[in-house]
């Protein structure tokens, strides 16, 4: 649409800080709760803006944790959660890529149904089967483990899909001229696909990273031990002080830190990102 | 080097349906055979089952001495050059040209003096550390032929090579793949639909239609002697006049013939001509003039030079020997 009149262009201004506003505002809100201490929570106002006790519970959280609610330092639930992360972004991407390029270049009794039957677990995402994947899990002794937090959500339907709209796109001929080149099928992989679809990757993996940095209920059903405890669930748990008030301070301060990595990952891929939804030309 | 021996070849596709059939041609070593026809007359298909890229149904196919029937593409020693380039779009220029040298370990030097040495062929030297992205497009139609050529492969494949680019362009690029494939002296096959391509490039055309062969020859032989009506309206531009006997009563020597062919510029003005046309249309090309018209319910083409004011209609009389005779069922030429 290209108008320009003042009233609408305001408008459009307004709308837009509307939003930055009602997004934001929470993110305010838990920054400065967590540069207050506990009692300032409970005097019954909200304090708004920022006061004197940053380093502190920062320093406290990144140092021994809560250890009256059996929480172990953040430090170790960040290590975890980013493992975790990882494995599920880059395994994810492992097995949707090669089941892609399956599916796309080779002729193979029941491919199309291998492709439907792949394309249907859209449907089941771990909520819907979590008891008897559950069930799998424990009976494979992997409860408690960082292959217990990653391996039942690696499967993925989505990405798949969109390596296989990807590599739709890329022409025929460049698959012949590899051919006649004396390019293999895992050396036209290597060579040719992987490389043309590393911005689709980037931005998979940004979406997947995220994705698995915010998983909250598998974590937080198959981990019992303390040394596998996520960041995300380990908000929860923080939060559900048994005998005694929550300690919202050194929650929100948790929270903050365990906004970081998402953040740092999307800005560090901001580019590759914006360029692997937009790229057409192959 | 080497020739290449199409015996009987035929193409049926999984669904039943007949793309070519019962092809035969004998390609000399170091010749330059075109094949054309419209499009959807198997010419791709011919070419890609050479290449190794369509299976093949029926019949052999030998490059050199060797059936290559049931060989994959790179193992049978061809290159080839495709209407879109089908370059890698992620490596410089130089990595596109190695690539297939790679593959087969070629040794670094000996790459590296292939690359070179096409390079100054094709005079594509300032590009080679570009993307193809950043070329324009018939530096891009260089960097495939130079791809094409580093291989030094015993037979080059063309695939339309010149279909995308502007009618300019596509006539120096004409001249060079001409130049290149003299001094190589390299067997090739080349695809196109366009009847001019195929004359000047051709050291012998291969008419197709239907996935059938309608003629072989030299372009002149094919231009001269067309075998049949179908190759007489496609090859030359203007095409040539095709009209039914009936139209054109009374024509010396022309009794047993169906359809009777007679090329533009083969028809003079004459007071005394046997044929009568009424003029419909005229296209001034510059240094002569297309005039179209009608005569016994025939359309009819005729070139004549242009600048001379034009009757509403003309009388006109043929070259002798210029008659192109054709049965009236089979449209095969008669002798």
């Amino acid at each position: 649409m290209i108008e320009n009149r003042p009233g609408l262009n305001l408008l459009a201004h307004l709308t837009l800080m509307l939003g930055v506003v009602v997004v934001a505002l929470p993110v305010w809100v838990a920054f400065v709760a967590s540069t207050h201490t506990a009692t300032d929570f409970m005097s019954g106002t909200i304090p708004m803006w920022p006061g004197p006790h940053l380093l502190e519970n920062y320093g406290r959280m990144l140092d021994s944790g809560v250890s009256t609610s059996g929480m172990p330092p953040v430090g170790t639930m960040m290590l975890n959660s980013l493992i975790m992360a990882l494995l599920i972004a880059c395994g994810k991407i492992a097995i949707s890529i090669t089941s892609a390029f399956a599916i796309v270049y080779f002729r193979f009794p029941l491919r199309r149904m291998a492709f439907w039957c792949i394309f249907i677990t859209l449907m089941l995402p771990v909520e819907v089967r979590i008891v008897p994947t559950f069930q799998v899990v424990a009976d494979l002794g992997m409860l408690n483990s960082y292959a217990g937090l990653s391996v039942p959500l690696i499967a993925s339907a989505t990405a798949t899909f969109l390596f296989r709209q990807v590599f739709l796109t890329i022409p025929d001929e460049l698959t012949e001229a590899a051919r006649i080149d004396g390019a293999g099928p895992m050396k036209f992989f290597r060579d040719i696909l992987l490389p043309l679809s590393r911005t689709n990757i980037a931005a998979l993996f940004v979406i997947l990273f995220i994705y698995g940095w915010n998983q909250y209920l598998w974590p937080l059903l198959i981990t019992t031990s303390s040394d596998y405890y996520t960041i995300v669930a380990g908000i929860k748990r923080m939060a559900d002080a048994v005998d005694g008030l929550p300690q919202w301070h050194l929650v929100m301060a948790t929270a903050m830190l365990a906004m970081l990595p998402p953040v740092a990952v999307v800005i560090g891929m901001q580019r590759l990102f914006v360029k692997g939804l937009v790229e057409t030309e192959k | 080097m080497a020739s290449i021996t199409l015996d009987k070849i035929g193409k049926i596709y999984s669904g039943g349906t007949r793309a070519v059939g019962d092809v035969s041609i004998d390609i000399a070593d170091g010749e330059f055979i075109v094949l054309v026809g419209p499009s959807g007359c198997g010419k791709s298909t011919l070419l890609r089952m050479v290449a190794g890229l369509e299976s093949i149904s029926e019949g052999t196919v030998r490059i050199g001495d060797r059936v290559v029937n049931d060989m994959e593409p790179a193992d049978r020693d061809i290159a080839m050059v495709f209407q879109n380039y089908a370059l890698y779009p992620h490596m410089s220029v130089r990595q596109n040209l190695a690539y297939g040298l790679k593959n087969r370990r070629t040794p670094k030097a000996e790459i590296d003096r292939r690359v070179a040495q096409a390079a100054e062929i094709l005079q594509i030297g300032p590009y080679l550390d570009r993307k193809p992205r950043a070329l324009s497009g018939g530096q891009r139609q260089r960097v495939a032929m130079g791809r094409a050529i580093v291989r030094e492969p015993a037979a080059f494949l063309f695939d339309e090579p010149l279909s995308n680019l502007d009618a300019k362009l596509r006539v120096t690029m004409r001249l060079e793949i001409k130049d290149l494939q003299r001094r190589l002296r390299t067997t090739s096959i080349y695809v196109t639909h366009d009847q001019l391509e195929a004359m000047t490039l051709a050291d012998r055309l291969v008419v197709l239609n239907g996935g059938r062969i309608e003629q072989i020859g030299t372009p002149l032989e094919v231009y001269r002697k067309p075998a049949s009506t179908f190759v007489a309206g496609f090859i030359g531009s203007p095409a040539m006049n095709l009209i039914s006997n009936r139209a054109v009563p009374h024509l010396p020597g022309t009794a047993h013939a169906g359809t009777i062919g007679i090329r533009p510029e083969d028809l003079t003005p004459a007071p005394d001509g046997p044929i009568d046309m009424e003029i419909l249309a005229v296209e001034e090309l510059g240094a002569q003039r297309l005039v179209h018209g009608q005569t016994g319910g025939e359309r009819l083409t005729v070139t004549l030079p242009s600048g001379v004011e034009l009757p509403r209609t003309l009388r006109l009389a043929w070259r002798p020997g210029s008659l192109h005779l054709f049965q009236a069922e089979s449209g095969r030429r008669i002798d």
